[in-house]
């Protein structure tokens, strides 16, 4: 009997997982598409909570029946009341923010103790006590944002800080993988890259809050360039190229001048180029790329393991426990998307990457509905940050661009990257507050511009 | 509230002079937020597409790249599979298994291949141990995956039976096989049938054999011995001369090149040919005497043949034997040799009057000579041969049909009739006439390989051919290594088969 049931549960699970985070997803773009003012009160949000939770559930009975280990069950219930809270504890502390950035980060996160906790159920209780501790440290951040309104002054201390955190790293770093990138601490390692990120986001908004010369441009442009070099000479081409997209649609956005974005492509090019030219890691990188097959014993083991996996997993998945993601190496790191689809398939892979989508189209809308240049591009900024490290990592994953190595926010394992992903999603919750208040006033102001204008109209609008 | 409000209108009214530079540099500010808005959704369109490019590229890499990335050796899913259910069976076209799996308890794990025919399918269903070969490396995907649904799993369970994945139905018939197999007795050799129509292969021997039950005792002897080549399946990989069965491809270049007729063509043998001092003679020294071009054909004079090659264009005939697959990888889903040629712009006299009558440095493999001759009989049509029917369940749902499938035209259909007449003669009035009967018309050609320049008398016995004229239905090729002539080993074993399919 008991195991008749096992055989349908799991044997089901893998539509219901699909269609749960297909329903969650719809629900995301219905919110998307028809709230533009943020009525948190909407009964959409409770329903992409239940999905989430139906998700959750689902995956963890049917992980907990193929392992027959209940005490999984234990765990199940730890991460469902840690998401309980964080969604309970935002709500309650800012009660007019943007809770579609808050539900995400929730489901991401969900799909990462899931998967997690079948890759390695070690690794999976570590990732638990890092997410608690920081939604701890940055529950503060939207208060931080909303309330300091000098935070667009600083311009040199950001600019310092990150090319003083960068380069002590170059300098200092432990060698990982032919990239100088990370400090360990107990066991934890830390990428400073990953949280300089948004360091970096909040000087380029400083920077361009009233650039409108072409001098101020070019003092902003060469500052984010050490930067950039400085990754590059650091071997870190993942945080390299994600920097220096970051900046291209922030100067984008900054100045609606699309020639910049035309000079960057060609900058780019060239500097892609030259990077293939001159580091071997690179033209391997690049040629595993190309190629996989030829070396698959070498350099295009990765891939190949991850496109077997992805194959395997086709349009539902072969099951959880089902699969053999262990094959790919850093599977909870750079490939834990190949992991899902295999186990999950193209359906929940999808869906995934539709949830990441929608937090970068929310952040994007939030933005163009700002006036003040600092928000606005403080939300794209970190928008695009978040979005183009999902591309290069499943990108990297299914063979549409090279391996770049970097993780998936909120779902891989990793201390820096998990920390950096939540603070990204606390400072836009911060940013939805500002965009609120930012409405009230313009709302009052429309009022009483209304009641001027009638007065204004009859003494001057015939002297034009 | 209506205080503040009475102030700001005091100001409006005192920076009255300053109010149309504000205008101009608002307008100025709204216009430049008008574009950064544009930038926003100019971005967020270009990251979209992106997105949507990397998931149609992903699904698509992944699904068309599927059964090859199962099969690959890194690939450790497909062992995974195989420790979880047994592995599916394969079924002849007439219902018997061809292999099965057995397993002690239910452990997976320990599962055993059984081929209940031994020797006789060794080649065509192969072996899934030590790699893997024929049907069983083809469909290796489907005898791995399991499509009966959960409820049959869950029954199994409750009898903690085993589940068996899907089954595999070949096209292969075990009468034919069993005739082919039979007739060519203790011969080093190869025979292939196939259904003219569709492509099917009905039947598939290589001879020395072995017994794939044996695989893993016989494993490493076979791979120390350099000299057994029993594993070698000959009728795909096979490289041989392919002797007077070349005089057809001699014949379509000459259609070619004489638009699509015969008739203008006498030759008067006496046994031999000379030119440019090179002299290509007769089988057996026979001596033809005055001939026209169908009775050339039909009594396979070298002679007269030697004396056609040379009148022929080289380019046109290398373009020819392109279109027949020469140097080109063949329609075939498994490992298949390609067959090479000597015809070249630059090929000498001497070498081309060889290669008209199919000696020298040519190599052709049995499949690929039965595909040439299924397009002359199907009117220049080639269906691609397969091996694999259909994959069922275990419960009996269809999981995949395979349709017949065209390979391309390789002549036209005034050239296929032609041809057709041609292989006709042989059967009624030329080397062929063993296979002449009364139940049906069967057209061919034969061929008698030289394979070594030392010892005359060594020849492999070739015959290709296909029945009925009206309306073909089979195509039987075989050779027999070292037996002879063609006409008299290897065309009554042709009649064997035949036989069997029309009379049974």
């Amino acid at each position: 009997m008991n195991s008749y049931l096992e055989i349908y549960i799991t044997g089901l699970s893998g539509y219901f997982l699909g269609i749960f985070y297909v329903l969650y997803v719809i629900l995301g773009c219905v919110i998307l598409f028809r709230d533009d003012e943020y009525y948190n009160n909407d009964p959409m949000y409770t329903l992409q909570n239940i999905c989430m939770f139906l998700f959750h559930f689902t995956a963890f009975l049917c992980l907990c029946f193929k392992s027959g280990d209940m005490k999984l069950m234990g765990f199940y219930v730890a991460c469902q009341l840690l998401m309980i809270g964080i969604i309970v504890v935002g709500k309650i502390l800012y009660p007019y923010s943007d809770r579609l950035f808050t539900n995400n980060m929730c489901m991401l996160m969900t799909t990462g103790f899931i998967i997690l906790t079948r890759l390695n159920y070690n690794k999976a209780l570590k990732q638990f006590f890092i997410v608690s501790i920081s939604m701890m440290i940055s529950m503060g951040v939207p208060f931080v944002i909303r309330r300091f309104k000098f935070l667009h002054t600083f311009k040199w201390i950001y600019a310092s800080i990150g090319i003083a955190a960068l380069g002590i790293v170059l300098i200092a770093g432990t060698v990982t993988y032919g990239a100088n990138i990370s400090y360990t601490l107990r066991g934890i390692t830390f990428q400073p890259s990953e949280i300089i990120k948004i360091v970096f986001v909040f000087f380029v908004a400083s920077g361009f809050v009233r650039a409108r010369s072409m001098s101020e441009v070019i003092v902003t442009s060469s500052m984010a360039l050490v930067h950039v070099l400085i990754l590059v000479l650091s071997k870190d081409l993942g945080s390299a190229l994600i920097f220096a997209f970051i900046y291209v649609v922030m100067v984008f956005v900054a100045t609606g001048n699309f020639l910049y974005v035309a000079g960057a492509a060609v900058l780019g090019g060239a500097g892609t180029l030259m990077a293939y030219r001159m580091f071997t890691h690179v033209q391997e990188r690049i040629d595993a790329w190309i190629d996989p097959w030829i070396t698959i014993d070498n350099s295009g083991y990765q891939i190949t393991q991850s496109l077997f996996a992805l194959s395997s997993g086709s349009t539902w998945g072969v099951g959880l426990m089902n699969g053999n993601p262990g094959a790919i190496p850093f599977v909870e790191d750079d490939f834990v998307f190949s992991a899902i689809v295999e186990e999950m398939g193209f359906v929940v892979g999808i869906s995934l990457l539709a949830v990441c989508l929608i937090s970068f189209i929310r952040a994007l809308k939030m933005g163009a509905g700002l006036r003040s240049m600092f928000y606005r591009l403080l939300a794209v900024g970190l928008g695009s940050a978040y979005i183009f490290q999902v591309f290069l990592t499943v990108g990297g994953g299914v063979k549409f661009i090279p391996l770049t190595g970097v993780t998936l926010p909120f779902v891989s394992y990793g201390g820096s990257s998990v920390l950096t992903s939540i603070i990204l999603f606390e400072v836009l919750t911060g940013v939805s507050l500002i965009a609120q208040d930012e409405r009230d006033f313009y709302e009052r102001e429309n009022a009483r511009y209304d009641a001027d204008y009638d007065e204004d109209y009859d003494e001057e609008d015939y002297e034009e | 509230m209506q205080t503040t409000m009475k102030t700001t209108m005091k100001k409006t009214t005192k920076n009255k002079t300053g109010q149309n530079k504000d205008r101009s540099e608002s307008l100025k500010a709204q216009k430049h937020m008008k574009h950064s808005t544009s930038a926003i959704m100019y971005s967020g369109i270009a990251i979209c597409l992106l997105f949507a490019c990397m998931c149609v590229y992903m699904v698509r890499y992944a699904s068309t790249h599927e059964i090859e990335m199962f099969d690959n050796s890194y690939n450790s899913y497909a062992i995974r599979l195989s420790k979880e259910y047994l592995r599916g069976s394969i079924y002849s076209s007439d219902g018997e298994v061809l292999a099965y799996s057995e397993a002690e308890g239910n452990d997976a794990a320990t599962q055993k291949r059984v081929y209940p025919y031994g020797n006789m399918f060794a080649h065509s269903i192969g072996y899934s141990s030590h790699g893997r070969m024929g049907v069983e490396s083809e469909a290796n995907y489907y005898l791995l995956n399991y499509h009966s649904g959960l409820s049959n799993k869950a029954q199994a369970e409750a009898d903690s039976e085993l589940v068996t994945a899907d089954s595999v139905y070949t096209t292969l018939d075990t009468g034919l096989q069993q005739v082919a197999f039979d007739s060519l007795g203790v011969y080093k050799g190869a025979v292939i049938i196939t259904d003219i129509r569709t492509g099917r292969i009905l039947a598939m021997v290589s001879k020395p054999d072995f017994d794939p039950n044996q695989i893993d005792v016989i494993w490493n002897d076979m791979m120390t011995d350099k000299s057994n080549t029993s594993l070698l399946n000959r009728v795909t990989q096979g490289q041989y001369p392919p002797g007077s069965t070349f005089k057809i491809i001699t014949t379509l270049e000459y259609l070619r090149e004489n638009d699509n007729s015969y008739n203008g063509y006498h030759f008067n043998c006496n046994g031999s040919f000379t030119y440019d001092g090179n002299t290509i003679r007769c089988y057996h020294g026979s001596v033809h005497g005055a001939l026209d071009f169908a009775t050339a054909f039909a009594k396979s004079c070298n002679s007269a043949f030697a004396n056609i090659g040379v009148g022929l264009d080289r380019r046109s005939f290398m373009n020819t034997l392109e279109d027949l697959m020469f140097e080109k990888e063949l329609p075939y889903d498994l490992p298949a040799s390609v067959s090479h040629t000597q015809v070249s712009e630059s090929v000498d006299t001497h070498n081309l009057m060889q290669a008209s009558i199919g000696q020298g440095q040519d190599s052709i493999s049995p499949l690929h000579l039965n595909m040439i001759t299924c397009a002359i009989a199907n009117g220049g049509e080639l269906m691609k041969p397969h091996l694999i029917d259909r994959v069922e369940s275990v419960s009996g749902t269809a999981v995949k049909n395979f349709q017949a499938e065209s390979a391309g035209r390789l002549m036209t259909r005034d050239e296929s009739t032609a041809l057709t007449e041609l292989m006709t003669g042989v059967v009624e009035r030329g080397t062929g006439t063993r296979l002449k009967s009364d139940a049906y018309t069967a057209a061919g050609k034969t061929g008698s390989a030289e394979f070594s320049s030392l010892s005359k008398g060594d020849s492999h016995a070739w015959f290709t051919g296909f029945a009925p004229v009206e309306e073909p239905e089979i195509a039987v090729t075989i050779i027999i290594e070292g037996a002879g002539s063609g006409g008299e080993y290897a065309v009554p074993i042709a009649k064997r088969m035949f036989d069997r399919y029309f009379l049974q």
